[in-house]
């Protein structure tokens, strides 16, 4: 294995845990411990926990830090309250997507405010080079990546949250969805989002990388007698399938705009001006003729990434974007972009490695939790 | 029940084959080796041939499937499959707890004897695959 590749803060207890380590995105990440189904449906029923310290955490502090993101992304940053969190992307000139990113505004002890992005590991040193090139418009922004002295941890499942309401100062029970707050465990401080990747509820948390293994241990002790698992990226990605959420490079990239995607909710394209929002514009009245679409393929046999999606008459209207069996469902599914006139129909065919198999179109998402 | 692991003979690709000799015909029984089946992790698909199916040494005998990934499965002999073990791609966690045992896929008649002289011998097999780890 190479050795030019970075280990998270949370390596050796990975390693002591018997996970097959995977390079991704320049680091090696445990992609399983015991098994991908396994652990996604412990995940579903209990929680899991999984090391995300890969991803990129951008840090944007002083004044113009709004306008400045205000510019860059697509969801409207500025009067965002305190503690919020949203989703929202970056786009080139032209509208096509060049990461999506979960921005926070958080306050810390001592009063400091700044906004937090994180951004896919994949994309961390693109969307960095892209943040410099803009930065000298605007010259009060303190911009700092702080990716490599942090960790990130993602806490998900059904029992995730009342499990650690006693693990940090303040109780996570009290965030509500999509908002974020700084605490500490054991004086270490600890951002706690009530955010992630999985279609559960749950909560991400960043901390120090030097504090992070004795917290990804508390939390695991805390979840001892509850089921908690540590889970891999293998599950992580069965789990954000299930939940019907792009993967970045896979139902997101340059070429493919917001509104295509089905991402118009994260677009704030009214009065106001960002880059790439009058490509967006456009697209909304001459839009791209391609529509991401859920798929259920008949059969045992999973659609991969790639395979040609046809209609019934044997027309080559799409693609595969990801496919994989649902651990929750015990049935295949996929996501595609396929032609927007032919997204209406019911069924559609999936050349299989050569066999075409049929496929119903359904809403997405495949799996949604049941809210108490 | 299961075959000793120690008495298999194996391809690189990760097959396995018991030969056996009845009624003067050798026929091979094959499988996948259980570092395999460890390596793929949550099989979630298997393609299986036909019976009467006639391949040489290193075709394609069918597709296993995995949560992450497609592997196909090849041919450690040459011969006539003559048997398939049909029940298994319905229960292919079993496969996991059995693979020298519940987890044979096909028989396969012999046809060509030098066809099993390229393959390992379970210590050799191993030796390829703490290496590969």
């Amino acid at each position: 294995m190479s050795t030019d590749l970075a280990k998270t803060p949370i390596d050796t207890w990975h390693r002591n845990a018997g996970a097959r380590m995977v390079p991704f995105a320049g680091y090696e990440m445990p992609i399983f411990y015991t098994s991908i189904v396994a652990e996604h449906r412990s995940c579903r029923t209990n929680a899991a926990l999984f090391d995300v310290s890969h991803m990129g955490r951008l840090r944007f502090d002083g004044e113009g830090s709004e306008e400045m993101l205000d510019f860059l992304l697509t969801r409207r940053v500025s009067g965002m309250p305190l503690g919020s969190v949203r989703y929202g992307m970056m786009c080139n000139e032209s509208g096509g997507v060049l990461d999506d990113v979960l921005v926070s505004y958080l306050e810390t002890p001592s009063q400091q405010r700044y906004h937090l992005l994180v951004v896919n590991a994949s994309n961390r040193q693109k969307i960095r080079s892209w943040i410099e090139k803009h930065l000298p418009k605007f010259p009060k922004v303190t911009f700092s990546d702080r990716t490599e002295i942090t960790a990130m941890i993602a806490v998900q499942g059904p029992l995730a949250i009342d499990v650690c309401k006693q693990l940090f100062r303040f109780d996570p029970s009290r965030l509500k969805y999509y908002t974020a707050a700084i605490t500490d465990q054991f004086s270490k401080p600890v951002v706690v989002s009530r955010t992630g990747y999985t279609g559960e509820d749950g909560f991400e948390l960043i901390c120090r990388a030097e504090d992070a293994p004795r917290i990804w241990e508390n939390v695991m002790l805390a979840g001892r007698d509850n089921g908690f698992v540590a889970a891999g990226l293998g599950s992580r990605d069965t789990l954000r399938l299930e939940a019907g959420m792009p993967l970045y490079g896979h139902e997101l990239d340059e070429q493919i705009d917001p509104l295509s995607a089905g991402l118009g909710f994260a677009c704030n394209l009214k009065d106001r001006e960002f880059l790439g929002s009058d490509a967006i514009r456009q697209r909304a009245n001459q839009p791209s003729g391609m529509t991401r679409v859920g798929l259920l393929p008949e059969g045992k046999r999973p659609a991969r990434e790639g395979y040609p999606v046809l209609n019934l008459q044997g027309d080559s209207i799409g693609r595969v974007t990801s496919g994989s069996l649902s651990p929750t469902l015990n049935v295949p599914i996929a996501m595609a972009y396929v032609r927007s006139d032919e997204a209406e129909t019911d069924k559609l065919q999936i050349d299989v490695r050569g066999k075409l198999v049929s496929a119903a179109i359904v809403d997405l998402p495949f799996y949604r939790r049941s809210k108490n | 029940m299961s075959l000793d692991e120690a008495g298999l003979l194996f391809a690189q690709t990760h097959e396995w084959a018991h030969i056996e000799e009845v009624d003067g015909q050798k026929i091979a029984t094959v499988g996948v080796s259980a570092f395999a089946i460890e390596q793929l992790n949550d099989l979630v698909y298997m393609d299986l041939p036909e019976v009467g199916r006639v391949v040489a040494s290193g075709d394609e005998l069918g597709e296993v499937e995995s949560v992450k990934a497609v592997s196909p499965l090849y041919s450690p002999v040459s011969g006539e499959v003559i048997e398939v073990h049909s029940d298994l791609p319905d229960q292919l966690e079993d496969l996991n707890a059995d693979p020298y045992g519940f987890g044979w896929i096909v028989k396969i008649r012999l046809s060509d004897d030098s066809s099993v002289e390229g393959l390992l011998t379970c210590d050799a097999y191993q030796k390829q695959c703490s290496e590969s780890a």
